[in-house]
């Protein structure tokens, strides 16, 4: 039997525990292809980080996957369905939770508000009671408080969100998604502006939110200390197409992946 | 605080509600005619004005969608209220309930059209709207209908409303339709789904990106917005016995852009309080400078933008933050 038919059994034995994943996923801005055919598997309980130089297309393969933007061509399968171009406020619903490079939050109103409109969001019926007064359903308020407590900003839910330092900022993002419960997390450079030793800190956050509720992250990050000391698996994007993908050891002593990105340093 | 809130607000309803006693036992003058009479007229205008006003917060300083074509809805209100009582000779609780099913069928064809859009391209979208009814409504073609330019005269008001025989139940009726528009508008506006408006002004992307269909909401703020405002021009129409093409003008929006921004966006009470501002200092500039009054307060209203970019409710509460901070 050649090579690459074991490769076809082995991607089928595996197929089962893929929580997400995309089928020759591509985007095109005119006659730019960001996003070239990617193939990305992402286990069931993984932690996948994302790799790449600067314009890579990892954000663009993250609008993609998450609807924020509509692929040119390809498909994203998600938990044994079909999602490509699903609407973008379906996606809490089937359970993946996205946030973004740019800190981006609902800025002039408490942090508390912020995380409990997020827990609202589960329950999309209850969000159209204009009767009831918001205060009333304080089981959201309740979750809202529990996430904050989690990614370390309890006593800070009277704030708003706006004055907060940036690395709050950056946890007020988790504590978001977290209310929303998702089983996938997609975190586009959680530890971008952060402060060096904050990191260490947020990404012990992001190991407790995956173990805590079974989910699976895949995540964007440039730290590359980051990325070998938390990643089970590695996905290397170049020039819009994966370029090596396997464990962290495997991709540092990955030549090509020397040569194009990490620059000889790992 | 809360509580405080509540005491200020019965405190003023009663106190608006005992004006014209009040002012007729000041005066002496019998409660139906002269000074007691013009007063009623003034702040009954004032109540009108600020629903239109509360109705554009809530779509513009709550759900954060500067809609250019507000006067539509006012419009709207006057011109079906008008043709209905004048050519069709409806009953009055008919002809509100047609104002209400006209402005939520206008509210929802404008806003599935404009909502596509954000930003200055919904601004331009919904003034393009505007301008083609108050074209309309010059229209020679439907002078039977609508007067054209003269716009529609002599609406005839069921007497026992009539706002010139029986202004003081005229006064009280549009107290009423004010305070009850007021708590509506604060129902929804503190509701699951007044959050989730708030949530679309602040950051419309991640509002959607936690799981809200943020078409819908705006679709919703939109059509009730347009509902209140509506409701707003059938009474103004039945204070003036006609309904006019300038009610439908580019410039009758900017009055409500005026008013929520003067007494502070997102408020609530500010519009309103703006509204009253608007109406009653133009009125004492008018009868102290002439026609020329809108110079002054073009220059008033520069100032307050300058000096009070939040609006007089926005000072007010900073001013309030900023005292306690101090206390504590």
């Amino acid at each position: 039997m050649p090579i690459s038919r074991y490769r076809e059994v082995g991607k089928i034995c595996t197929h089962m525990t893929n929580i997400l994943e995309t089928v020759a996923l591509t985007r095109d801005f005119g006659a730019f292809r960001a996003v070239d055919g990617v193939n990305l598997q992402v286990r069931q309980g993984s932690l996948h980080s994302l790799i790449g130089p600067n314009g890579a297309g990892k954000t663009t393969l993250f609008n993609c996957i998450s609807a924020v933007l509509k692929p040119t061509a390809g498909r994203v399968r998600y938990d044994g369905r079909d999602i490509t171009n699903m609407p973008l406020h379906r996606m809490t619903g089937l359970g993946i939770g996205r946030s973004f490079q740019i800190t981006n939050i609902f800025n002039n109103i408490s942090v508390i508000e912020n995380v409990r409109l997020a827990a609202q969001a589960r329950y999309p019926k209850q969000s159209y009671q204009f009767w009831r007064h918001a205060d009333d359903l304080p089981e959201y308020e309740a979750r809202a408080a529990q996430a904050l407590a989690m990614v370390g900003l309890a006593g800070r839910e009277r704030q708003i969100a706006a004055l907060l330092p940036h690395g709050d900022k950056r946890k007020l993002e988790l504590a978001i998604l977290l209310a929303g419960d998702p089983k996938l997390l997609l975190l586009d450079e959680p530890t971008a502006g952060m402060a060096t030793e904050q990191v260490p800190e947020l990404m012990e956050t992001i190991e407790r939110i995956r173990a805590d509720g079974n989910r699976t992250i895949l995540l964007v990050e440039h730290n590359m200390h980051v990325v070998m000391r938390f990643s089970d698996r590695i996905s290397v994007l170049h020039q819009g197409r994966i370029l090596a993908e396997g464990k962290p050891d495997e991709i540092r002593s990955n030549d090509e992946v020397q040569r194009a990105y990490l620059g000889g340093g790992f | 605080m809360k509580l405080q809130n509540h005491r200020l607000t019965f405190g003023l309803i009663i106190a608006l509600a005992l004006f014209p006693f009040a002012l007729s036992w000041l005066t002496g003058e019998p409660i139906d005619s002269g000074t007691p009479k013009f007063w009623q007229g003034m702040l009954a205008q004032v109540f009108i004005l600020a629903v239109y006003a509360v109705s554009y917060d809530l779509l513009m300083g709550y759900t954060g969608i500067l809609s250019f074509g507000h006067a539509l809805f006012f419009g709207a209100g006057g011109y079906t209220a008008g043709i209905l009582l004048k050519h069709a000779a409806w009953p009055l609780w008919a002809v509100v309930l047609a104002v209400i099913v006209v402005a939520v069928i206008l509210g929802l064809f404008i806003g599935a059209t404009s909502l596509r859009v954000q930003g200055v391209y919904l601004t331009m979208v919904t003034l393009a709207f505007a301008q083609m009814m108050f074209v309309l409504s010059e229209a020679t073609d439907f002078r039977e209908w609508t007067g054209a330019e003269d716009g529609l005269q002599g609406i005839p008001v069921p007497a026992w409303l009539s706002p010139t025989q029986q202004r003081l139940m005229f006064y009280f009726v549009s107290l009423a339709f004010c305070v009850f528009s007021y708590y509506l508008v604060r129902r929804v506006t503190q509701s699951p789904t007044g959050r989730v408006f708030i949530a679309i002004r602040e950051n419309e992307l991640r509002a959607r990106a936690i799981g809200y269909n943020t078409f819908l909401y705006k679709l919703l703020a939109m059509v009730a917005s347009g509902v209140l405002a509506a409701l707003a021009g059938m009474m103004n129409a039945l204070w003036n016995l006609n309904a006019n093409p300038n009610m439908l003008a580019t410039s009758t929006t900017i009055n409500a852009l005026l008013m929520t921004i003067i007494g502070g966006a997102g408020t609530l009470s500010g519009p309103m309080i703006g509204a009253a501002f608007i109406h009653l200092l133009g009125y004492g500039l008018n009868t102290a400078f002439g026609p020329r009054w809108p110079l002054l307060f073009g220059l008033a209203y520069v100032g307050i933008v300058l000096f009070l970019p939040y609006g007089f409710v926005g000072a007010w509460r900073s001013l309030i933050a900023r005292m306690k901070a101090k206390r504590a």
